[in-house]
């Protein structure tokens, strides 16, 4: 396949991935929000900014942090170059430039989805509609996820598609917990109070898994527990574990197609020394931030890799 | 330009209203739906065409925005005998299109008679020296044709432009096909209409068959596309897609080893065949526009050396501007050695001073169009034009004469469209699409109609708010 289509295609799930992460984020933001008391819904709406990486931007065309505000930035503005809106006009332009890789399913569901998007998202969506609007992002992006499983031969074109879309969920995994614990927690001391559960509470809800967490953890809230899950347990499709493991499969299959592997296999095998068997003790011992740093760090280097080894570009 | 209506030929109806046998079938199935439902269908192929993204680009409005070319639901129907005449027109004209080219780019034997002035492809911008002394690979010049033709009367057809280039609109071909068997599949059980589905696979072969020498046994065929801004975007990826070709933008291609190769995950692979829908101008930066960035530095080189296949080649364009247009019967009679089936519409050379003075004194009742125009561009339609344009049109017809050849304005046959109010007769015309190999020429039966959605008009152009309609062909 061309190198510019593997790029195209690898971007375009990238782009479809972090558009739903972003909804998750948006909707525990808001329940948050309307949970606290008004100092800790912007400190909230501050922290979904911060692991958006927006939040320069935002304070830029904005001093409070008011959730219409908020939603309206990282849904729609023109002043966010990484609005919502933008990426799925992303995911779907890159899909027109890749239509003869794609199927026609997938093209659809893309289309669909950025016209169902573009109509919603048309003007500035009132609090009350919002949760229906987050709704509609999951959705748009999972039904391009499903038309994907259901309908893509599993060839190269679908080994970009699937490290796209875990290299992107690996890297929102990490800032998410990150940004969480790391940014938010005012200070070691609250570890342990009710702030520190609603905070950890929160961390779940914005990678939808909260439902998974209980069913494992009955009636158990707390800091370590909850790390073991999001970067450890296995079963959990948002997991940094599970996400390296698809990604690995996937290198793998690309491997097998081409004949040859090259600095991406190199930077995979390194990932899973370091994951593999770990504890979640010994990450705590080496500090969670680090460790989230690092491995953010090295998600990035094994994405340059993979554009390298694959020629995404002349 | 524009036709009054009670004496233009229906398609669909005969003078005394009844139906003509093309539409039997299609009359009978009709009068037995319900009008609510049709309007509901009408409704259902518009959203159709938007979810499939089957658009095209217009240029010079805000982000080149995406526009679908109107459908309507009313087949055009040509009888098998209908289409039996036609094709053969067609091929005739298209067998000496190619010699003409061969010609043109050798010997110049119809200049060396006199049957065609020197000036006219001397001064033709799309004539190429480079192309001066080499054959292509299968000795074809133009592997896809598209001849518009209108329609006068029951037997009349007249060609009414030959595009040799780089024609579109097969996409909209297939497609109304596809919207209209999935709309109404109970129709097509009840008349016999000749599939044209297969189209990509015959352009596969036809395009192989002209592959260069040593990969014809299993040739790599690229699609070269502009881009995703350009209009017929959408028919680029769709063929490609349709013949399992790679498509490729000039980005994606380098001359490694004297072969065009494409960059691909594995690094450069060779392609054999370049279906390009880019122009000659743009296609290499080293041999022609130096600031073009949509085509591959050094193509022209590998091409001359016979090491990969242009489709249309470089140079077509000589025969189907609209002054060679004028003299296509008497090419047509030089290569063919027969009488012309399929004629012209009358035409005026406004090179020639007599023609020009007789097409400034009637300049009310002509088309004027520039010989190097295309889309429905810088045209005068007399008698539909305000005097004030017409007299600007006069100005710059007198300023520069042989840039214009002008036409009469023909009572184009007309084919119901399906309004709010029911049927109602629309002009329209039809592009068949016509491939070329050194197998033969392959027509497929039916074509693209194109239909003049304004009450009266005659303008069917999709840049000008044209629209389509599916074509049968019948299997009688």
């Amino acid at each position: 396949m061309l190198g510019r289509v593997a790029n195209s295609i690898f971007w375009m799930y990238r782009y479809l991935e972090r558009a739903e992460n972003t909804a998750r984020l948006l909707a525990a933001g808001q329940r948050m929000s309307l949970t606290r008391g008004r100092d800790m819904a912007s400190q909230e709406w501050k922290s979904v900014l911060t692991t958006l990486g927006l939040r320069q931007q935002y304070e830029a065309h904005y001093d409070d942090y008011v959730s219409a505000h908020v939603c309206d930035f990282v849904l729609r503005s023109k002043h966010n170059p990484e609005s919502v809106l933008t990426m799925f006009e992303r995911a779907r332009t890159n899909a027109r430039s890749t239509r003869s890789a794609i199927t026609g399913e997938v093209w659809e569901a893309v289309n669909e989805g950025w016209m169902t998007l573009r109509d919603l998202l048309a003007k500035p969506v009132r609090d009350s509609n919002l949760n229906m609007a987050l709704g509609a992002i999951r959705r748009e992006s999972s039904l391009a996820r499903g038309a994907t499983h259901g309908s893509m031969l599993r060839n190269q074109t679908y080994a970009f598609a699937r490290l796209g879309t875990f290299l992107e969920r690996a890297d929102n995994t990490a800032r998410i917990l990150d940004v969480k614990y790391y940014l938010l927690l005012p200070s070691l001391s609250y570890v342990g109070t009710p702030l520190d559960t609603g905070q950890w509470d929160n961390v779940l809800r914005s990678l939808s898994a909260e439902r998974a967490y209980r069913w494992l953890n009955a009636g158990k809230m707390d800091a370590r527990s909850i790390a073991q899950f999001l970067i450890l347990d296995d079963r959990f499709p948002r997991s940094l574990v599970f996400c390296y493991s698809s990604m690995r499969e996937n290198l793998f299959d690309l491997a097998q197609l081409h004949g040859h592997s090259g600095n991406a296999h190199e930077l995979m095998r390194e990932a899973d020394q370091r994951l593999s068997g770990k504890e979640v003790e010994e990450i705590f011992d080496q500090g969670l931030h680090e460790f989230l740093l690092e491995f953010i760090a090295a998600n990035q280097s094994l994405a340059s890799a993979i554009s390298q080894d694959y020629r995404f570009t002349a | 330009m524009t036709g009054s209506q009670q004496d233009n030929f229906d398609e669909m109806h005969t003078g005394d209203g009844s139906v003509r046998e093309a539409y039997e079938g299609y009359q009978q199935w009709l009068s037995g739906q319900d009008e609510a439902w049709m309007q509901r269908k009408n409704f259902e192929a518009e959203s159709f065409f938007r979810r499939t993204g089957i658009t095209f680009n217009v240029y010079g409005e805000d982000d080149a925005e995406e526009r679908l070319i109107p459908f309507d639901m009313v087949p055009r129907v040509i009888t098998g005998g209908e289409w039996r005449r036609l094709s053969r027109g067609i091929e005739q004209r298209v067998r000496a299109l190619n010699a003409f080219m061969h010609d043109l780019y050798h010997r110049q034997e119809i200049i060396r008679s006199g049957r065609l002035p020197e000036r006219l492809f001397r001064d033709n911008a799309a004539w190429l020296p480079q192309m001066v002394g080499f054959t292509p690979p299968g000795g074809v010049y133009t592997h896809i044709v598209g001849i518009d033709l209108v329609r006068t009367g029951p037997d009349e057809f007249l060609v009414l432009e030959d595009n040799a280039r780089t024609p579109s609109g097969v996409s909209y071909m297939l497609e109304n096909r596809e919207t209209m068997m999935a709309m109404f599949p109970e129709l097509f059980s009840k008349v016999n209409v000749r599939p044209v589905s297969d189209y990509p696979r015959r352009l596969a072969s036809s395009l192989a068959a002209c592959a260069p020498e040593d990969s014809r046994a299993n040739p790599s065929i690229a699609v070269l596309t502009p881009g995703i801004y350009n209009s017929a975007y959408y028919e680029h990826a769709f063929l490609a897609d349709q013949m399992g070709a790679e498509l490729v933008e000039g980005s994606d291609l380098r001359v490694v080893n004297g072969k065009v190769q494409m960059r691909t995950t594995v690094g450069f692979r060779p392609v054999d065949v370049l279906y390009r829908r880019v122009d000659d101008e743009f296609l290499d930066p080293l041999t022609f526009n130096p600031d073009s960035v949509l085509g591959v530095p050094g193509i022209m080189d590998v091409y001359r050396a016979g090491n990969i296949t242009i489709a249309n080649a470089p140079g077509t364009g000589v025969a189907d501007d609209k002054a060679i247009y004028s003299f296509m019967p008497d090419i047509v009679e030089f290569y063919t050695g027969e009488k012309p089936l399929l004629p012209n519409v009358e035409t005026y050379r406004c090179a020639d001073p007599d023609s020009l003075k007789f097409v400034l004194d009637n300049l009310e009742e002509l088309v004027v169009k520039e010989v190097h125009g295309s889309g429905g561009y810088g045209m005068l339609i007399g008698p539909t034009s305000s005097k004030k344009e017409i007299a600007a049109f006069r100005a710059k017809l007198e300023e520069k004469p042989e840039g214009y050849i002008a036409q009469p304005t023909l009572s184009l046959s007309t084919c119901p469209i399906f309004t709010r109010k029911g049927l109602a007769p629309r002009h329209v015309d039809l592009r068949p699409f016509v491939l070329c190999s050194p197998d033969g020429v392959d027509i497929t039966p039916g074509g693209l109609t194109r239909v003049a959605l304004k009450k009266g008009s005659l303008v069917v152009n999709s840049s000008q708010g044209g629209g389509t309609k599916d074509t049968w062909v019948l299997d009688d």
